[in-house]
Protein backbone atom coordinates (compact mmCIF):
# COMPACT_ATOMS: atom_id res chain seq x y z
CA UNK A 1 0.00 0.00 0.00
CA UNK A 2 1.77 2.96 -0.83
CA UNK A 3 1.97 6.05 1.74
CA UNK A 4 -0.99 8.10 1.77
CA UNK A 5 -3.91 5.21 0.63
CA UNK A 6 -3.99 3.73 3.76
CA UNK A 7 -5.77 6.92 4.74
CA UNK A 8 -8.49 6.17 2.24
CA UNK A 9 -11.52 4.35 3.74
CA UNK A 10 -11.84 0.79 3.24
CA UNK A 11 -15.10 0.84 1.61
CA UNK A 12 -13.76 3.06 -1.38
CA UNK A 13 -10.23 1.16 -1.14
CA UNK A 14 -12.14 -1.57 -2.07
CA UNK A 15 -14.36 -0.13 -4.66
CA UNK A 16 -13.40 -1.53 -7.92
CA UNK A 17 -12.37 1.45 -10.27
CA UNK A 18 -15.15 1.31 -13.48
CA UNK A 19 -14.31 -1.47 -16.12
CA UNK A 20 -15.08 1.62 -18.38
CA UNK A 21 -12.06 3.61 -17.48
CA UNK A 22 -9.64 0.57 -17.63
CA UNK A 23 -10.70 0.45 -21.40
CA UNK A 24 -11.09 4.19 -22.05
CA UNK A 25 -7.19 4.92 -21.15
CA UNK A 26 -6.50 1.75 -24.10
CA UNK A 27 -8.73 3.82 -26.65
CA UNK A 28 -6.80 6.86 -25.93
CA UNK A 29 -3.66 6.24 -26.45
CA UNK A 30 -4.87 4.48 -29.79
CA UNK A 31 -5.02 6.80 -32.92
CA UNK A 32 -7.02 6.67 -35.54
CA UNK A 33 -10.04 4.85 -33.90
CA UNK A 34 -14.00 4.43 -35.32
CA UNK A 35 -15.37 4.44 -31.34
CA UNK A 36 -18.31 2.76 -30.75
CA UNK A 37 -17.86 2.85 -27.14
CA UNK A 38 -19.88 6.21 -26.25
CA UNK A 39 -22.50 6.63 -24.06
CA UNK A 40 -23.94 9.98 -25.17
CA UNK A 41 -26.23 11.34 -28.28
CA UNK A 42 -23.72 12.28 -31.36
CA UNK A 43 -25.76 15.05 -31.50
CA UNK A 44 -24.98 19.40 -29.75
CA UNK A 45 -27.54 20.37 -27.51
CA UNK A 46 -30.11 22.29 -29.87
CA UNK A 47 -29.98 25.78 -30.31
CA UNK A 48 -32.47 26.79 -29.02
CA UNK A 49 -31.76 25.40 -25.92
CA UNK A 50 -28.25 26.72 -25.88
CA UNK A 51 -29.44 30.01 -26.89
CA UNK A 52 -31.55 30.19 -24.13
CA UNK A 53 -29.06 29.44 -21.78
CA UNK A 54 -26.83 32.64 -23.10
CA UNK A 55 -30.10 35.10 -22.85
CA UNK A 56 -30.23 33.82 -19.00
CA UNK A 57 -26.50 34.68 -18.58
CA UNK A 58 -27.65 37.99 -20.12
CA UNK A 59 -29.61 38.68 -18.08
CA UNK A 60 -27.80 37.93 -14.79
CA UNK A 61 -29.56 34.82 -13.44
CA UNK A 62 -26.20 33.29 -12.45
CA UNK A 63 -27.06 32.86 -8.61
CA UNK A 64 -28.22 30.11 -5.83
CA UNK A 65 -31.64 28.43 -6.89
CA UNK A 66 -33.92 27.09 -4.08
CA UNK A 67 -32.62 23.74 -2.85
CA UNK A 68 -35.52 22.07 -5.08
CA UNK A 69 -34.58 23.63 -8.20
CA UNK A 70 -36.96 26.65 -9.65
CA UNK A 71 -40.31 26.38 -9.25
CA UNK A 72 -40.87 27.33 -12.86
CA UNK A 73 -38.92 24.23 -14.03
CA UNK A 74 -40.67 21.54 -11.50
CA UNK A 75 -43.57 23.05 -12.86
CA UNK A 76 -42.58 21.93 -16.48
CA UNK A 77 -41.49 18.84 -15.14
CA UNK A 78 -44.57 18.16 -13.85
CA UNK A 79 -47.00 18.73 -16.81
CA UNK A 80 -44.23 16.91 -19.04
CA UNK A 81 -44.26 13.41 -16.87
CA UNK A 82 -47.90 13.77 -16.73
CA UNK A 83 -48.13 13.55 -20.27
CA UNK A 84 -45.58 11.34 -20.68
CA UNK A 85 -45.95 8.38 -17.85
CA UNK A 86 -49.53 9.76 -16.86
CA UNK A 87 -48.87 10.59 -13.24
CA UNK A 88 -49.19 13.06 -11.40
CA UNK A 89 -46.54 15.18 -9.36
CA UNK A 90 -46.89 18.13 -6.74
CA UNK A 91 -43.72 20.80 -8.24
CA UNK A 92 -44.30 21.90 -4.94
CA UNK A 93 -42.75 18.78 -2.81
CA UNK A 94 -42.62 16.12 -4.97
CA UNK A 95 -40.18 16.97 -7.67
CA UNK A 96 -36.18 17.63 -6.89
CA UNK A 97 -34.08 18.75 -9.35
CA UNK A 98 -30.75 17.50 -9.80
CA UNK A 99 -27.45 17.68 -11.37
CA UNK A 100 -27.76 14.88 -13.61
CA UNK A 101 -30.10 11.21 -12.74
CA UNK A 102 -26.88 10.30 -11.46
CA UNK A 103 -27.29 12.71 -8.57
CA UNK A 104 -30.46 11.49 -7.79
CA UNK A 105 -29.57 7.54 -7.64
CA UNK A 106 -27.14 9.09 -5.64
CA UNK A 107 -29.26 10.59 -2.90
CA UNK A 108 -32.28 7.62 -2.91
CA UNK A 109 -29.66 5.22 -2.03
CA UNK A 110 -28.41 7.05 0.47
CA UNK A 111 -31.82 8.42 1.64
CA UNK A 112 -33.32 4.96 1.17
CA UNK A 113 -30.74 1.97 2.31
CA UNK A 114 -28.94 1.71 5.49
CA UNK A 115 -26.45 -1.02 6.48
CA UNK A 116 -27.45 -5.07 5.40
CA UNK A 117 -30.44 -3.51 3.73
CA UNK A 118 -30.95 -5.47 -0.14
CA UNK A 119 -30.84 -3.33 -3.10
CA UNK A 120 -32.22 -5.60 -6.14
CA UNK A 121 -30.30 -4.56 -9.38
CA UNK A 122 -30.72 -6.16 -12.83
CA UNK A 123 -27.89 -6.82 -14.80
CA UNK A 124 -26.31 -5.86 -16.99
CA UNK A 125 -26.89 -3.02 -16.12
CA UNK A 126 -25.35 1.04 -15.74
CA UNK A 127 -22.43 1.32 -13.76
CA UNK A 128 -23.42 2.96 -10.69
CA UNK A 129 -26.25 1.71 -9.20
CA UNK A 130 -23.65 -1.01 -7.66
CA UNK A 131 -20.90 0.95 -6.05
CA UNK A 132 -23.47 3.62 -4.62
CA UNK A 133 -24.92 0.38 -2.46
CA UNK A 134 -21.77 0.10 -1.61
CA UNK A 135 -20.97 3.11 -0.70
CA UNK A 136 -24.26 3.49 1.69
CA UNK A 137 -23.72 -0.16 2.99
CA UNK A 138 -26.57 -1.51 2.01
CA UNK A 139 -25.66 -4.82 0.22
CA UNK A 140 -26.03 -4.81 -3.97
CA UNK A 141 -28.09 -8.25 -5.04
CA UNK A 142 -27.49 -9.12 -8.87
CA UNK A 143 -30.73 -10.00 -10.87
CA UNK A 144 -29.54 -11.80 -13.84
CA UNK A 145 -31.71 -11.04 -17.34
CA UNK A 146 -30.83 -12.87 -20.00
CA UNK A 147 -31.04 -12.59 -24.00
CA UNK A 148 -33.80 -14.60 -24.64
CA UNK A 149 -35.60 -12.73 -22.34
CA UNK A 150 -34.75 -9.61 -24.29
CA UNK A 151 -33.38 -8.46 -20.91
CA UNK A 152 -36.53 -8.07 -19.00
CA UNK A 153 -36.81 -8.37 -15.30
CA UNK A 154 -38.68 -12.20 -15.07
CA UNK A 155 -40.96 -11.73 -12.21
CA UNK A 156 -39.48 -15.89 -10.72
CA UNK A 157 -36.03 -14.60 -10.94
CA UNK A 158 -37.15 -11.36 -9.21
CA UNK A 159 -38.96 -13.38 -6.48
CA UNK A 160 -36.50 -15.93 -6.04
CA UNK A 161 -34.08 -13.09 -4.97
CA UNK A 162 -35.86 -11.14 -2.30
CA UNK A 163 -35.40 -12.01 1.35
CA UNK A 164 -36.71 -10.13 4.32
CA UNK A 165 -33.58 -7.61 4.22
CA UNK A 166 -34.88 -6.94 0.49
CA UNK A 167 -35.65 -2.76 0.47
CA UNK A 168 -35.18 -1.16 -3.15
CA UNK A 169 -35.35 -2.48 -6.61
CA UNK A 170 -33.82 -0.88 -9.08
CA UNK A 171 -35.28 -0.74 -12.59
CA UNK A 172 -33.46 0.81 -15.22
CA UNK A 173 -35.76 0.51 -18.49
CA UNK A 174 -34.80 1.09 -21.11
CA UNK A 175 -31.37 -0.30 -20.28
CA UNK A 176 -27.83 0.51 -21.20
CA UNK A 177 -26.39 -1.57 -22.28
CA UNK A 178 -28.54 -3.73 -23.73
CA UNK A 179 -31.85 -1.46 -25.08
CA UNK A 180 -33.95 -3.81 -23.67
CA UNK A 181 -37.73 -2.44 -22.68
CA UNK A 182 -40.10 -3.34 -20.07
CA UNK A 183 -43.56 -2.90 -21.81
CA UNK A 184 -46.72 -2.41 -19.78
CA UNK A 185 -47.33 -6.61 -19.50
CA UNK A 186 -44.19 -7.20 -17.87
CA UNK A 187 -44.10 -4.75 -15.76
CA UNK A 188 -47.75 -5.49 -14.16
CA UNK A 189 -46.44 -8.83 -13.73
CA UNK A 190 -44.04 -7.41 -11.13
CA UNK A 191 -46.43 -5.18 -9.26
CA UNK A 192 -47.89 -7.52 -7.00
CA UNK A 193 -44.14 -9.19 -5.83
CA UNK A 194 -43.08 -5.80 -5.42
CA UNK A 195 -46.25 -4.78 -2.88
CA UNK A 196 -46.47 -8.07 -1.63
CA UNK A 197 -42.72 -7.88 -0.25
CA UNK A 198 -43.17 -4.13 0.48
CA UNK A 199 -40.31 -3.03 -1.95
CA UNK A 200 -39.11 0.57 -3.09
CA UNK A 201 -38.81 0.78 -7.04
CA UNK A 202 -35.84 3.64 -8.20
CA UNK A 203 -37.30 4.02 -11.77
CA UNK A 204 -34.50 5.47 -13.78
CA UNK A 205 -36.35 6.04 -16.82
CA UNK A 206 -33.35 8.51 -18.78
CA UNK A 207 -33.77 6.69 -21.86
CA UNK A 208 -37.60 6.88 -21.74
CA UNK A 209 -37.93 9.19 -25.03
CA UNK A 210 -35.44 6.89 -26.92
CA UNK A 211 -38.32 3.74 -27.24
CA UNK A 212 -38.65 2.84 -30.51
CA UNK A 213 -41.50 0.71 -30.44
CA UNK A 214 -45.05 1.19 -28.75
CA UNK A 215 -44.73 3.81 -25.92
CA UNK A 216 -42.62 4.17 -22.64
CA UNK A 217 -44.42 3.11 -19.53
CA UNK A 218 -43.65 3.71 -15.82
CA UNK A 219 -43.88 1.65 -13.06
CA UNK A 220 -45.53 4.35 -11.16
CA UNK A 221 -48.64 4.33 -13.46
CA UNK A 222 -49.73 1.24 -12.18
CA UNK A 223 -52.38 1.10 -9.06
CA UNK A 224 -50.80 1.19 -5.57
CA UNK A 225 -47.47 2.03 -7.06
CA UNK A 226 -47.08 5.94 -7.43
CA UNK A 227 -46.06 6.10 -3.26
CA UNK A 228 -43.33 3.57 -3.55
CA UNK A 229 -41.32 4.76 -6.64
CA UNK A 230 -38.68 7.01 -7.23
CA UNK A 231 -38.97 7.72 -11.24
CA UNK A 232 -35.75 9.31 -12.51
CA UNK A 233 -35.23 11.04 -15.62
CA UNK A 234 -33.21 14.31 -17.15
CA UNK A 235 -32.25 15.71 -20.38
CA UNK A 236 -28.95 14.47 -21.32
CA UNK A 237 -30.08 11.52 -23.53
CA UNK A 238 -33.08 12.61 -25.06
CA UNK A 239 -32.21 16.35 -25.63
CA UNK A 240 -28.45 15.79 -26.05
CA UNK A 241 -27.62 17.47 -22.98
CA UNK A 242 -25.06 15.54 -21.12
CA UNK A 243 -22.69 18.01 -20.20
CA UNK A 244 -25.17 20.57 -18.51
CA UNK A 245 -25.66 17.91 -15.54
CA UNK A 246 -29.59 18.10 -14.83
CA UNK A 247 -32.33 15.74 -14.11
CA UNK A 248 -34.24 15.34 -11.54
CA UNK A 249 -36.33 12.90 -9.22
CA UNK A 250 -39.92 12.50 -8.31
CA UNK A 251 -41.41 10.75 -5.51
CA UNK A 252 -43.61 10.73 -2.43
CA UNK A 253 -42.74 13.99 -0.45
CA UNK A 254 -41.30 11.93 2.53
CA UNK A 255 -38.79 10.14 0.20
CA UNK A 256 -38.05 13.40 -1.99
CA UNK A 257 -37.76 16.14 1.40
CA UNK A 258 -35.34 13.00 2.84
CA UNK A 259 -33.57 13.27 -0.67
CA UNK A 260 -33.55 17.52 -0.88
CA UNK A 261 -31.59 17.05 3.20
CA UNK A 262 -28.32 15.31 1.35
CA UNK A 263 -29.02 17.20 -1.48
CA UNK A 264 -28.69 20.74 0.22
CA UNK A 265 -25.88 20.07 2.59
CA UNK A 266 -23.78 18.61 -0.59
CA UNK A 267 -25.18 20.03 -3.98
CA UNK A 268 -27.06 23.04 -2.85
CA UNK A 269 -28.81 23.45 -6.06
CA UNK A 270 -28.53 22.19 -9.95
CA UNK A 271 -26.59 25.28 -11.75
CA UNK A 272 -29.08 27.62 -12.54
CA UNK A 273 -28.07 28.30 -15.92
CA UNK A 274 -28.62 24.60 -16.79
CA UNK A 275 -32.10 24.72 -15.45
CA UNK A 276 -32.85 27.59 -17.78
CA UNK A 277 -32.06 25.71 -20.53
CA UNK A 278 -33.70 22.51 -19.09
CA UNK A 279 -37.00 25.13 -18.75
CA UNK A 280 -36.40 25.92 -22.57
CA UNK A 281 -35.91 22.11 -23.23
CA UNK A 282 -39.08 21.09 -22.05
CA UNK A 283 -41.02 24.25 -23.35
CA UNK A 284 -40.30 24.05 -27.09
CA UNK A 285 -37.89 21.46 -27.73
CA UNK A 286 -39.92 18.15 -28.50
CA UNK A 287 -39.82 18.97 -32.27
CA UNK A 288 -35.75 18.85 -31.98
CA UNK A 289 -35.44 15.71 -29.58
CA UNK A 290 -38.45 13.61 -31.62
CA UNK A 291 -36.29 13.98 -34.76
CA UNK A 292 -33.18 13.28 -32.82
CA UNK A 293 -35.10 9.85 -32.05
CA UNK A 294 -36.24 9.42 -35.87
CA UNK A 295 -32.16 9.79 -36.41
CA UNK A 296 -31.21 7.33 -33.98
CA UNK A 297 -33.86 4.58 -34.84
CA UNK A 298 -32.80 4.58 -38.52
CA UNK A 299 -29.43 4.07 -37.18
CA UNK A 300 -30.32 1.40 -34.92
CA UNK A 301 -31.47 -0.27 -37.49
CA UNK A 302 -28.25 -0.14 -39.37
CA UNK A 303 -26.21 -1.38 -36.77
CA UNK A 304 -28.50 -4.08 -35.88
CA UNK A 305 -28.94 -5.53 -39.78
CA UNK A 306 -24.81 -4.90 -40.10
CA UNK A 307 -24.50 -7.14 -36.85
CA UNK A 308 -26.60 -10.01 -38.24
CA UNK A 309 -24.75 -9.88 -42.03
CA UNK A 310 -21.26 -10.63 -40.40
CA UNK A 311 -22.66 -13.16 -38.41
CA UNK A 312 -23.45 -11.65 -34.62
CA UNK A 313 -26.70 -12.82 -32.90
CA UNK A 314 -27.93 -9.47 -31.44
CA UNK A 315 -31.71 -9.63 -30.10
CA UNK A 316 -33.05 -6.26 -31.12
CA UNK A 317 -32.95 -3.23 -29.18
CA UNK A 318 -36.20 -1.42 -28.69
CA UNK A 319 -34.91 1.73 -26.24
CA UNK A 320 -31.78 3.53 -25.73
CA UNK A 321 -29.22 3.60 -28.35
CA UNK A 322 -27.06 0.66 -27.88
CA UNK A 323 -26.67 -2.87 -29.61
CA UNK A 324 -25.35 -5.46 -27.33
CA UNK A 325 -24.39 -8.27 -29.79
CA UNK A 326 -23.37 -11.77 -28.17
CA UNK A 327 -19.39 -12.51 -29.21
CA UNK A 328 -19.48 -15.58 -28.34
CA UNK A 329 -18.61 -17.36 -31.74
CA UNK A 330 -15.40 -15.74 -31.55
CA UNK A 331 -14.22 -18.11 -29.17
CA UNK A 332 -12.94 -15.05 -26.80
CA UNK A 333 -13.77 -13.12 -23.61
CA UNK A 334 -15.64 -9.82 -23.39
CA UNK A 335 -12.26 -7.87 -22.63
CA UNK A 336 -10.01 -10.15 -24.78
CA UNK A 337 -12.50 -9.37 -27.98
CA UNK A 338 -12.59 -5.68 -27.66
CA UNK A 339 -8.80 -5.36 -26.62
CA UNK A 340 -8.29 -7.26 -30.22
CA UNK A 341 -10.47 -5.89 -31.91
CA UNK A 342 -9.30 -2.22 -31.01
CA UNK A 343 -5.81 -3.07 -32.06
CA UNK A 344 -6.35 -5.13 -34.94
CA UNK A 345 -9.29 -3.08 -36.88
CA UNK A 346 -8.98 0.43 -34.28
CA UNK A 347 -12.96 -0.22 -33.35
CA UNK A 348 -13.44 0.69 -30.14
CA UNK A 349 -16.37 -0.98 -28.30
CA UNK A 350 -17.03 -1.49 -25.06
CA UNK A 351 -16.60 -5.00 -23.25
CA UNK A 352 -20.37 -6.55 -21.81
CA UNK A 353 -18.88 -7.29 -18.26
CA UNK A 354 -18.25 -3.53 -17.41
CA UNK A 355 -21.88 -3.46 -17.18
CA UNK A 356 -21.91 -6.88 -14.47
CA UNK A 357 -20.87 -10.49 -14.60
CA UNK A 358 -23.96 -11.42 -16.69
CA UNK A 359 -22.52 -9.00 -19.35
CA UNK A 360 -19.96 -11.71 -20.12
CA UNK A 361 -19.83 -12.98 -23.62
CA UNK A 362 -21.20 -9.58 -25.11
CA UNK A 363 -20.11 -6.13 -26.24
CA UNK A 364 -22.04 -3.11 -25.78
CA UNK A 365 -22.02 -0.73 -29.58
CA UNK A 366 -23.29 2.63 -29.33
CA UNK A 367 -25.13 3.58 -32.57
CA UNK A 368 -25.22 7.39 -32.09
CA UNK A 369 -22.20 7.40 -34.62
CA UNK A 370 -22.47 9.01 -38.25
CA UNK A 371 -23.64 6.30 -40.50
CA UNK A 372 -20.61 6.50 -41.96
CA UNK A 373 -18.94 5.33 -39.13
CA UNK A 374 -21.36 2.37 -38.11
CA UNK A 375 -20.90 0.98 -41.93
CA UNK A 376 -17.30 1.23 -41.51
CA UNK A 377 -17.26 -0.05 -38.09
CA UNK A 378 -19.18 -2.97 -39.32
CA UNK A 379 -16.73 -3.65 -42.16
CA UNK A 380 -13.66 -4.13 -40.02
CA UNK A 381 -15.68 -6.04 -37.30
CA UNK A 382 -16.42 -8.45 -39.97
CA UNK A 383 -12.71 -9.05 -41.08
CA UNK A 384 -11.77 -9.41 -37.57
CA UNK A 385 -14.03 -12.15 -37.17
CA UNK A 386 -13.37 -13.82 -39.99
CA UNK A 387 -10.51 -13.75 -39.01
CA UNK A 388 -11.10 -15.25 -35.57
CA UNK A 389 -14.35 -17.68 -36.37
CA UNK A 390 -14.02 -20.42 -33.46
CA UNK A 391 -13.20 -23.85 -35.27
CA UNK B 1 -46.00 8.59 -50.38
CA UNK B 2 -44.92 8.25 -46.89
CA UNK B 3 -41.80 6.06 -47.92
CA UNK B 4 -41.18 8.38 -50.19
CA UNK B 5 -41.24 11.63 -47.98
CA UNK B 6 -38.72 9.68 -45.87
CA UNK B 7 -36.34 8.81 -48.77
CA UNK B 8 -36.56 12.02 -49.24
CA UNK B 9 -35.80 13.01 -45.87
CA UNK B 10 -32.66 11.18 -45.82
CA UNK B 11 -31.60 12.55 -49.21
CA UNK B 12 -31.44 15.57 -48.21
CA UNK B 13 -29.31 15.17 -45.54
CA UNK B 14 -26.79 13.23 -46.92
CA UNK B 15 -26.98 12.76 -50.90
CA UNK B 16 -24.72 9.84 -50.66
CA UNK B 17 -26.54 7.57 -49.03
CA UNK B 18 -26.49 4.03 -50.56
CA UNK B 19 -30.07 2.54 -51.67
CA UNK B 20 -28.86 -0.32 -49.48
CA UNK B 21 -27.95 1.93 -46.75
CA UNK B 22 -31.63 3.66 -46.74
CA UNK B 23 -33.10 0.33 -47.34
CA UNK B 24 -31.86 -1.05 -44.19
CA UNK B 25 -32.32 1.94 -41.76
CA UNK B 26 -36.55 1.83 -43.42
CA UNK B 27 -36.64 -1.73 -43.13
CA UNK B 28 -37.27 -2.19 -46.66
CA UNK B 29 -35.92 -3.84 -49.75
CA UNK B 30 -33.19 -3.03 -51.34
CA UNK B 31 -35.04 -2.99 -55.03
CA UNK B 32 -37.80 -0.93 -53.89
CA UNK B 33 -36.00 1.75 -52.58
CA UNK B 34 -33.98 1.61 -55.85
CA UNK B 35 -36.88 2.18 -58.14
CA UNK B 36 -38.06 5.10 -55.11
CA UNK B 37 -35.61 6.74 -56.20
CA UNK B 38 -35.62 6.31 -59.72
CA UNK B 39 -39.36 7.64 -60.15
CA UNK B 40 -38.46 10.72 -57.85
CA UNK B 41 -36.50 11.49 -60.03
CA UNK B 42 -37.83 10.49 -63.24
CA UNK B 43 -41.13 12.82 -62.28
CA UNK B 44 -38.37 15.82 -61.00
CA UNK B 45 -38.98 15.39 -57.24
CA UNK B 46 -35.52 15.13 -57.07
CA UNK B 47 -33.76 17.63 -58.95
CA UNK B 48 -30.47 17.21 -58.72
CA UNK B 49 -27.76 16.48 -56.53
CA UNK B 50 -24.65 18.61 -55.78
CA UNK B 51 -22.16 19.18 -53.38
CA UNK B 52 -21.08 21.62 -50.56
CA UNK B 53 -17.58 23.02 -51.38
CA UNK B 54 -15.48 25.50 -49.38
CA UNK B 55 -13.81 27.40 -52.34
CA UNK B 56 -12.20 30.03 -50.40
CA UNK B 57 -10.35 27.79 -48.40
CA UNK B 58 -8.36 26.44 -51.81
CA UNK B 59 -7.99 30.27 -52.81
CA UNK B 60 -10.33 30.50 -54.88
CA UNK B 61 -11.86 33.75 -56.01
CA UNK B 62 -14.65 33.76 -56.98
CA UNK B 63 -17.68 36.54 -56.38
CA UNK B 64 -21.03 36.45 -55.36
CA UNK B 65 -23.44 38.97 -55.81
CA UNK B 66 -27.30 39.09 -54.73
CA UNK B 67 -29.31 41.35 -57.16
CA UNK B 68 -32.35 42.63 -55.90
CA UNK B 69 -34.25 43.46 -58.95
CA UNK B 70 -37.36 46.12 -59.76
CA UNK B 71 -39.39 44.22 -62.72
CA UNK B 72 -42.53 45.58 -64.53
CA UNK B 73 -45.07 42.30 -64.48
CA UNK B 74 -46.82 41.47 -67.67
CA UNK B 75 -50.48 40.82 -68.78
CA UNK B 76 -50.90 36.93 -68.49
CA UNK B 77 -47.66 36.27 -67.49
CA UNK B 78 -47.11 38.36 -64.91
CA UNK B 79 -43.61 38.07 -63.27
CA UNK B 80 -43.45 34.07 -64.86
CA UNK B 81 -41.58 35.37 -68.07
CA UNK B 82 -39.19 37.71 -67.31
CA UNK B 83 -37.86 35.02 -64.11
CA UNK B 84 -37.45 32.36 -66.58
CA UNK B 85 -35.84 34.26 -68.62
CA UNK B 86 -33.23 35.84 -66.32
CA UNK B 87 -32.49 31.74 -64.86
CA UNK B 88 -31.70 30.90 -68.05
CA UNK B 89 -28.14 32.79 -67.76
CA UNK B 90 -26.02 30.32 -66.93
CA UNK B 91 -23.79 32.87 -64.16
CA UNK B 92 -27.32 32.92 -62.51
CA UNK B 93 -27.65 30.34 -59.59
CA UNK B 94 -31.10 31.34 -57.92
CA UNK B 95 -34.02 33.33 -59.11
CA UNK B 96 -36.88 34.33 -56.87
CA UNK B 97 -39.97 36.10 -56.41
CA UNK B 98 -40.18 38.38 -53.49
CA UNK B 99 -42.37 40.56 -51.45
CA UNK B 100 -41.50 43.68 -50.10
CA UNK B 101 -39.31 46.79 -52.20
CA UNK B 102 -38.39 45.05 -54.73
CA UNK B 103 -39.65 42.08 -56.91
CA UNK B 104 -36.83 38.91 -57.84
CA UNK B 105 -33.53 38.15 -55.71
CA UNK B 106 -30.77 37.16 -58.33
CA UNK B 107 -27.84 35.36 -57.59
CA UNK B 108 -25.41 35.48 -59.84
CA UNK B 109 -21.54 33.88 -59.24
CA UNK B 110 -18.44 34.48 -61.29
CA UNK B 111 -14.97 34.84 -61.26
CA UNK B 112 -14.67 38.54 -61.12
CA UNK B 113 -16.80 41.54 -60.23
CA UNK B 114 -15.97 42.97 -63.32
CA UNK B 115 -17.76 39.83 -64.82
CA UNK B 116 -20.90 40.92 -62.42
CA UNK B 117 -20.87 44.61 -63.72
CA UNK B 118 -20.79 43.22 -67.15
CA UNK B 119 -23.93 40.96 -66.76
CA UNK B 120 -25.74 43.72 -65.11
CA UNK B 121 -25.00 46.43 -67.16
CA UNK B 122 -25.34 44.74 -70.54
CA UNK B 123 -27.51 41.65 -69.55
CA UNK B 124 -29.89 42.24 -66.81
CA UNK B 125 -31.07 45.65 -67.08
CA UNK B 126 -31.00 45.99 -70.49
CA UNK B 127 -34.31 43.84 -70.62
CA UNK B 128 -37.06 45.40 -71.44
CA UNK B 129 -39.38 44.56 -67.95
CA UNK B 130 -36.52 45.61 -65.94
CA UNK B 131 -36.74 48.57 -64.31
CA UNK B 132 -33.66 49.35 -61.76
CA UNK B 133 -31.28 46.82 -60.03
CA UNK B 134 -29.28 47.07 -56.91
CA UNK B 135 -26.19 44.90 -56.42
CA UNK B 136 -25.16 43.19 -53.22
CA UNK B 137 -21.45 41.53 -53.20
CA UNK B 138 -21.14 38.83 -50.95
CA UNK B 139 -18.26 39.26 -48.59
CA UNK B 140 -18.21 35.85 -46.90
CA UNK B 141 -19.74 32.79 -46.74
CA UNK B 142 -21.21 32.30 -42.91
CA UNK B 143 -23.50 29.14 -43.32
CA UNK B 144 -24.75 27.43 -46.51
CA UNK B 145 -27.68 25.01 -46.41
CA UNK B 146 -26.90 23.51 -42.70
CA UNK B 147 -22.93 23.55 -43.34
CA UNK B 148 -20.80 26.30 -41.54
CA UNK B 149 -18.01 27.63 -43.10
CA UNK B 150 -15.60 28.62 -40.22
CA UNK B 151 -15.86 26.23 -37.85
CA UNK B 152 -15.01 22.16 -38.79
CA UNK B 153 -17.44 20.08 -37.05
CA UNK B 154 -15.48 17.80 -34.83
CA UNK B 155 -16.89 15.13 -32.83
CA UNK B 156 -15.84 16.35 -28.97
CA UNK B 157 -16.67 13.37 -26.85
CA UNK B 158 -14.88 11.22 -24.87
CA UNK B 159 -13.88 7.79 -26.73
CA UNK B 160 -15.55 5.98 -23.86
CA UNK B 161 -18.20 6.26 -20.88
CA UNK B 162 -20.56 4.80 -19.30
Amino acid sequence: MSSMSRYITNVVRELPPSGIRKFFDLVTQTEGVISLGVGEPDFVTPWHIREACFYSLEKGYTMYTSNMGLLELREEIALYEQKKINVTYDPENEILVTVGVSEAVDLALRALVGPGDEVLIPEPCYVSYTPGTTLTYGKPVPLMTYEADEYRLRPDILEQAITPKSKVLILPYPTNPTGGIMKEEDLKALVDIIIKHDLIVLSDEIYSELTYEGEHVSIASFPGMKDRTVVFNGFSKAFAMTGWRIGYACGHPDIISAMNKIHQYTIMCAPIMSQQAAIEALRHGEGEMRKMVDNYNYRRKLMLSGFREIGLTCFEPRGAFYCFPSIKSSGMNSEEFCERLLQEEKVAVVPGNAFGQCGEGYIRCCYAASVSNIEEAIERMGKFLSRHKKG
Amino acid sequence: MKLEKKVLHLLERDAKLSPKTIATMLEEDEQKIIDIIKKLEDEKYILGYNTIINWERLGEDGVTAMIDVKVTPEREFGFNNVAERISRFPEVRCVYLMSGTYDLSVTVCCKTMKEIAWFVSHKLSTLEQVQSTTTHFVLKRYKQDDFLFEEPVTDKRLVVSP
